[in-house]
């Protein structure tokens, strides 16, 4: 357009090439958290081995115990292990997050992140890479644990993968937002653990992980359609199907867009709390 | 001259602690400038408000003559921090945590490998570079984490307590390193401290207690505030002994917890005449020496820099 404008002031271009190099700082930072989250991961076998094996057992433990006596109106040929997997997949970024983020509450005193707090970055890639760091092991541990999808009646062939695997990455950048603000601003871990079992764990149960979304009683059923880890198990549930399925039964009946876009806004709440918690010096 | 670090009248309180109450200091550029005092001084809220973890009650700092934002984080660019426990991953190797340290300053690929490459063989790491940190001694951590942050080629480096808890060889070496940069490169480095020895390193000193500075100087400078020679007196019952002691050589000692401590020119002289004016077994033992700058904080405050104060910050 106007390129006499655009060359203006050397002041101007100065800041604008400064506020390029930042931009920098943020991508880097982001990338070192995810790699480095990632790395520790692969490091310690018995951590990839809990990973891989927790989920495993409590689907066939749980799965097995109330498979005599589950029923559900209407789908009268659905085992429970069928209808628990997707409950299993919503754990697996449940725990994930939590054991990542935990980690913040003592790396922040003691630990790298103290070299990332005076670093040039912004808390926002803080925040960014240890959720995406979080979000990729959960996704890791998910993909193998897919795998026995069609044992659960899932064929892998009829998964919708994209929305599934889209869905889940946004689950896993919900559950690492939350726990970072929690790790943040609680800062011990005993309190930590108990803030999270009291909170995070009846979030699981009441998603429509372990039973359907009640007719009766009511508050029920209110607490479950105001959990918006409902959304994500209904969204699961039915790209296991592929989503030229009905929509499962048992959920809330919610059009698939709008429980995806409940849950991209989801996430983009609890990235922002955790970045507000930590943005400012206490 | 530009000073490298501003400080103006930077307070914060916690609950009802002023942790730092209206501290104002600037820091040449070249300099070693040490915050001498005890736990609970209000160094460690000093070295988190001026590295940005905390934001100020009140006050302001400049970093080369600009006010430092904390949520600018351009003003952190040329700024190295090394922190007391060490920033470093234990799960991760010397290498790795080097790398990770360039990338945080997005030094370029090629850069960032030549400059590690630099500092392992610098400071000996070199052939445990491929280990797991968490199997380093603490002096090999603190060379590491002192190695990380001058990947970035930082103007000012702001350590705390940077060597507490080593042994004397690793606290040496870790002298002739920070000596050795402040030759080569010009850098400027502030430290907090509690060690007398470490101060004497300094060019100059603030003297903090309880949040304040209580006078900032050379170290010959605060020495001469001590004048002669200072005598301690080590006995079980100081605070009794402490009376008579006065009233007999009249002096005005200080005591701190079991010692007694006076200065005296030609102080020496009077050790003998100490020894037996009292009974066998009053006095554990008598010690001259020249002042130190644990003495000069003795003389300021009354109290010693061992000593923790009483309503510390955590």
């Amino acid at each position: 357009m106007n390129g006499t404008q655009a060359i203006s002031s050397p002041a101007e271009t100065g800041i604008s090439m400064e506020e390029e190099s930042t931009f920098r700082y943020e991508l880097a930072t982001v990338w070192v958290l995810l790699v480095r989250d990632l790395r520790r991961f692969f490091r310690q076998r018995s951590r990839i081995a809990g990973a891989l094996i927790q989920p495993l057992l409590f689907w066939l433990i749980l799965g097995s115990g109330f498979s005599g006596t589950f029923r559900m109106e209407g789908s009268e040929g659905l085992g429970y292990l069928e209808y628990f997997y997707p409950g299993i997949l919503l754990q697996v970024v449940l725990f994930t997050s939590i054991f990542t983020t935990m980690s913040v509450i003592e790396d922040r005193n003691e630990g790298f992140l103290q070299a990332v707090l005076v670093s040039p970055s912004s808390r926002l890639a803080l925040v960014l890479g240890k959720s995406l760091g979080g979000t990729s092991i959960a996704l890791f541990q998910l993909v193998l644990f897919l795998l026995v999808a069609p044992w659960a009646g899932f064929p892998l062939g009829d998964i919708s993968w994209p929305v599934l695997l889209t869905v889940l990455f946004l689950t896993g950048l919900c559950l690492t937002g939350i726990g970072f603000f929690m790790a943040w601003k609680i800062g011990t871990i005993a309190g930590y653990h108990a803030i999270m079992s009291v909170l995070l764990l009846p979030l699981w149960v009441l998603s429509g992980a372990m039973f359907p979304v009640p007719d009766d009683p009511a508050w029920l059923a209110t607490i479950m359609r105001f959990n918006p880890m409902t959304y994500c198990v209904e969204v699961i549930r039915w790209c296991l199907y592929g989503l030229g399925a009905l929509p499962p039964a048992g959920g809330t009946g919610i059009p698939l867009l709008t429980a995806f876009l409940l849950i991209a806004l989801f996430a983009v709440f609890a990235q922002g709390v955790a970045w507000l918690a930590c943005r400012k010096g206490e | 001259m530009t000073s490298v670090l501003e400080v103006k009248n930077l307070s914060r309180r916690f609950g009802n602690l002023q942790a730092v109450d209206g501290l104002s200091f600037d820091v040449k550029p070249g300099e070693i400038f040490g915050l001498l005092g005890p736990n609970g001084a209000g160094k460690t809220t000093t070295f988190h408000l001026l590295t940005g973890l905390l934001a100020p009650d009140a006050g302001e700092f400049f970093l080369n003559g600009k006010k430092a934002d904390p949520t600018d984080g351009r003003s952190r660019v040329s700024v190295g921090v090394a922190f007391q426990k060490p920033s470093v991953d234990g799960k991760l190797t010397g290498r790795e945590n080097l790398e990770m340290g360039a990338a945080l300053y997005a030094l370029p690929q090629t850069l960032a490998k030549e400059k590690i490459k630099i500092a392992l063989e610098r400071s000996g790491l070199a052939a445990r570079a491929g280990e797991a940190v968490e199997k380093y001694s603490g002096g090999m951590r603190r060379r590491l984490e002192l190695e990380r942050v001058l990947l970035s080629d930082p103007k000012l480096l702001i350590l705390d307590e940077p060597t507490q808890g080593l042994d004397q060889s690793a606290f040496r070496s870790f002298w002739d390193v920070i000596l050795a940069l402040r030759k080569e490169r010009g850098m400027t480095v502030l430290l907090t401290t509690h060690d007398p020895r470490e101060a004497e390193f300094c060019d100059r000193i603030a003297v903090l207690d309880k949040g304040r500075l209580l006078v900032c100087d050379t170290p010959e400078k605060l020495r001469a505030k001590v004048g002669g020679e200072v005598i301690v007196v080590e006995a079980e019952r100081a605070g009794e002994l402490s009376g008579e002691i006065a009233s007999r050589f009249s002096v005005s000692p200080v005591v701190s917890g079991d010692q007694i401590s006076f200065e005296k020119e030609k102080a020496h002289e009077l050790v003998p005449r100490i020894v037996e004016s009292f009974p066998v077994g009053r006095i554990r033992s008598v010690q001259v020496h020249r002042p130190t700058l644990a003495d000069v904080f003795l003389k300021i405050t009354g109290r010693g820099l061992e000593q923790e104060t009483t309503e510390a910050a955590a």
